[in-house]
């Protein structure tokens, strides 16, 4: 049985293509398993394998090195705090250990710390699906969240929108 | 104090995106604002040694973080060994840098132009760019980019008619700061774990799959069609020394006006961070901001430091700092150093790949003493503990200059912090040790 459905089989000959070795398309095709399935299980890996012309042990063995690579299940809405240090002084986390604490019990939202996301002219920054939203607060952190667990997804930052 | 209301930007490789704010990244707003036209230039009129004699004249350094002569890498590939591969470099991990995130979300036809001209020049027929995983928007817009720029002739083969053939491949990278380093970012395109390559050989040497490579940050690049477009001994009449042209300053933290610059090198901090800043919020004092990035040494608020100019031997030569990544951090009286140092020993402690031991062991232990002396549990020889520690990954710690007994200069980066405290807050850390002890004895 095929973990890819049909259409990200026909995706995954394409991102095969880009490369003349085929283990190069290890990390495109581990994106790709958890779009489809919200995090990188061991069916995902196996199939990786057989398509990479690797072993189930190669492709772990790389995914384990990379943080966006989740190998549990995780919720539906990923959201990434960052405290590194510009975010440290402008109150990161305190955005953090309130978002933690909101849905440590609900399991369609991860809540995780993470390393500067370079956007740190919008400190305190933080992601949703690896969407920006910059100059959060505790209690705008959480209604964005909440627009997200709505389905009315807020508008993203762009880069510098902020700045003339 | 003084005047600085004349200080302003120099806007080369911000220029369409600031005089566009609505449609930079699209291909209408491109084209209507010049896109291209250098590359149609350069394809009809130079060959790939006009193009490297420019860049050559142009004194451009690479504004990934170490400042390499662009030119000087770019000719260091065997003559006669093909295919050979451009690796962009989009990688941006650096703590306080959001440049590159910029280019990427706002610009990016300006980065595909420079690209092919730097494929022409290198004579490479396809170009890598590693994307950091978490740039969506980025790499939403850069492959939106890429499929315009193909339809419209400008990739793909025989481009404008030349006989030029040029493709790119956007690559994901998926959360892991040390494949910023280029040998690590090479692993991690083949698949592999992002673990540095001891070197030699260098990448012109053998690369990306042994071949002949050329690994290029993204502002490197985005800068290459204006050295075009200018000649290279017009840029090279921007900057100062061998700091020449323009470079994109991330200046982030307690500043009025946090966002990214691009100036004429040369100019002081002072006039970045007041005239163009803004200032501190509410009139407070600079205690110590971070130049380069957090794997550079501090600068504190002194008149010494603040008038120094942005010049990348300078601040070498003169106080141990790089200008590296081209970020500033900012952080006023409030600010506990203690603190700071130790969420970046964190950070490093977590980024540090693991595969030579004293940056593996060490920033592990740093990162240890560093969170108890920040959280009012630290032990009187703490700092004289951390300046050992770090001395064993960097033997030159106290002393420039620098050493590097690592892999790569993560580990050294990580003891950048160790320095500054000891350099500019002993005194002041001493004492809270003392205390902390009292406390805790
Ligand atoms: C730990 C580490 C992380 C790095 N991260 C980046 C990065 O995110 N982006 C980048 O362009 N260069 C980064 N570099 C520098 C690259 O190794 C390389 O020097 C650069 O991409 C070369 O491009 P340039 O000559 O155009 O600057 C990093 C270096 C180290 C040691
Ligand atoms: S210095 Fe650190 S990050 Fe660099 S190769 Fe060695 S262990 Fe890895
Ligand atoms: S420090 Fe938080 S985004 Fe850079």
């Amino acid at each position: 049985m095929s973990f890819f459905d049909e259409p990200n089989l026909a995706k995954s000959k394409e991102i095969l293509a880009r490369y003349p070795r085929a283990k190069s398309a290890i990390l495109p095709l581990a994106h790709l398993a958890q779009d489809q399935h919200g995090w990188l299980s061991p069916e995902a890996m196996e199939q990786i394998a057989e398509l990479t012309g690797t072993t189930a042990a190669d492709v772990f063995g790389t995914c384990s090195f990379y943080t966006m690579l989740k190998r549990r299940p995780c919720g539906k809405l990923v959201v990434s705090v960052c405290t590194n240090v510009t975010c440290l002084v402008t109150g990161g986390p305190e955005v953090l250990d309130h978002l933690e604490e909101r849905y440590a019990s609900e399991s369609d939202v991860t809540v995780e710390e993470v390393e500067c996301l370079a956007a740190c002219d919008g400190a305190p920054a933080l992601q949703v699906n690896y969407e920006f939203h910059e100059r959060v607060s505790p209690d705008s952190a959480e209604d964005i969240v909440e627009s997200y667990r709505s389905g009315a997804r807020r508008a993203r930052t762009v880069s510098g929108a902020t700045v003339a | 104090m003084t005047d600085l209301s004349g200080v302003v930007e120099t806007r080369i490789v911000t220029k369409r995106l600031r005089d566009r704010p609505g449609d930079s990244w699209t291909i209408d707003g491109a084209l209507a604002s010049g896109a291209y036209d250098v590359l149609r230039a350069v394809l009809a009129k130079a060959d790939a040694a006009d193009v490297q004699e420019q860049v050559k004249l142009s004194g451009l350094r690479g504004r990934g973080g170490a400042g390499f002569p662009t030119a000087q890498k770019w000719s260091f590939l065997p003559p006669d060994s093909f295919p050979r591969y451009l690796v962009v470099n989009a990688d941006e991990g650096e703590p306080s840098t959001f440049k590159d995130r910029m280019l990427l979300e706002r610009d990016p036809h300006q980065l595909l132009e420079g690209i092919v001209i730097a494929s022409y020049a290198v004579q490479c027929n396809v170009a890598y760019v590693y994307i950091r995983g978490e740039f969506a928007l980025g790499y939403e817009r850069l492959t939106r980019a890429i499929e315009d720029a193909r339809t419209k002739g400008f990739l793909g083969r025989n481009i404008l008619g030349s006989g030029f053939d040029c493709d790119i491949v956007v690559h994901r990278g998926a959360g892991a700061y040390i494949c910023g380093e280029e040998t690590a970012l090479l692993e991690s395109l083949e698949g592999q774990q992002g673990m540095p390559r001891i070197r030699p050989p260098f990448p012109a040497i053998a690369g990306l799959y042994a071949k002949p490579t050329v690994v290029n940050n993204v502002e490197t690049l985005a800068t290459v069609p204006h050295i075009m477009q200018l000649g290279g001994a017009e840029y090279a009449k921007l900057g100062v020394n061998r700091s020449t042209g323009t470079r994109i300053f991330s200046v982030s933290g307690h500043v009025n006006q946090p966002g990214n610059y691009e100036v004429e090198l040369g100019m002081t901090f002072r006039d970045l961070l007041y005239g163009l800043a803004g200032g501190v919020r509410d009139n407070r004092k600079i205690k110590f901001f971070i130049p380069g990035g957090a794997s550079s040494q501090w600068l504190t608020g002194s008149d010494e430091h603040l008038d120094a100019p942005l010049d990348m031997d300078f601040v070498q030569q003169t106080f141990g700092v790089m200008l590296g990544s081209g970020a500033i951090m900012v952080f006023d009286e409030t600010v506990d150093p203690v603190l700071v140092a130790w969420r970046l020993a964190k950070f490093f402690a977590h980024e540090s790949c693991g595969k030579c031991t004293p940056c593996r062991e060490g920033t592990g232990w740093i990162e240890k003493v560093l969170y108890r002396m920040s959280h009012g549990l630290g032990r009187p020889d703490d700092l004289d503990l951390l300046v050992d520690a770090g001395g064993n990954i960097s033997p030159g710690l106290v002393n420039a200059p620098f050493v590097q007994t690592t892999i790569c200069p993560l580990g050294p980066s990580a003891v950048s912090c160790i320095a500054s405290l000891n350099k500019f807050f002993r005194d002041e850390v001493l004492e809270r040790l003392r205390n902390d002890a009292g406390v805790h004895a």
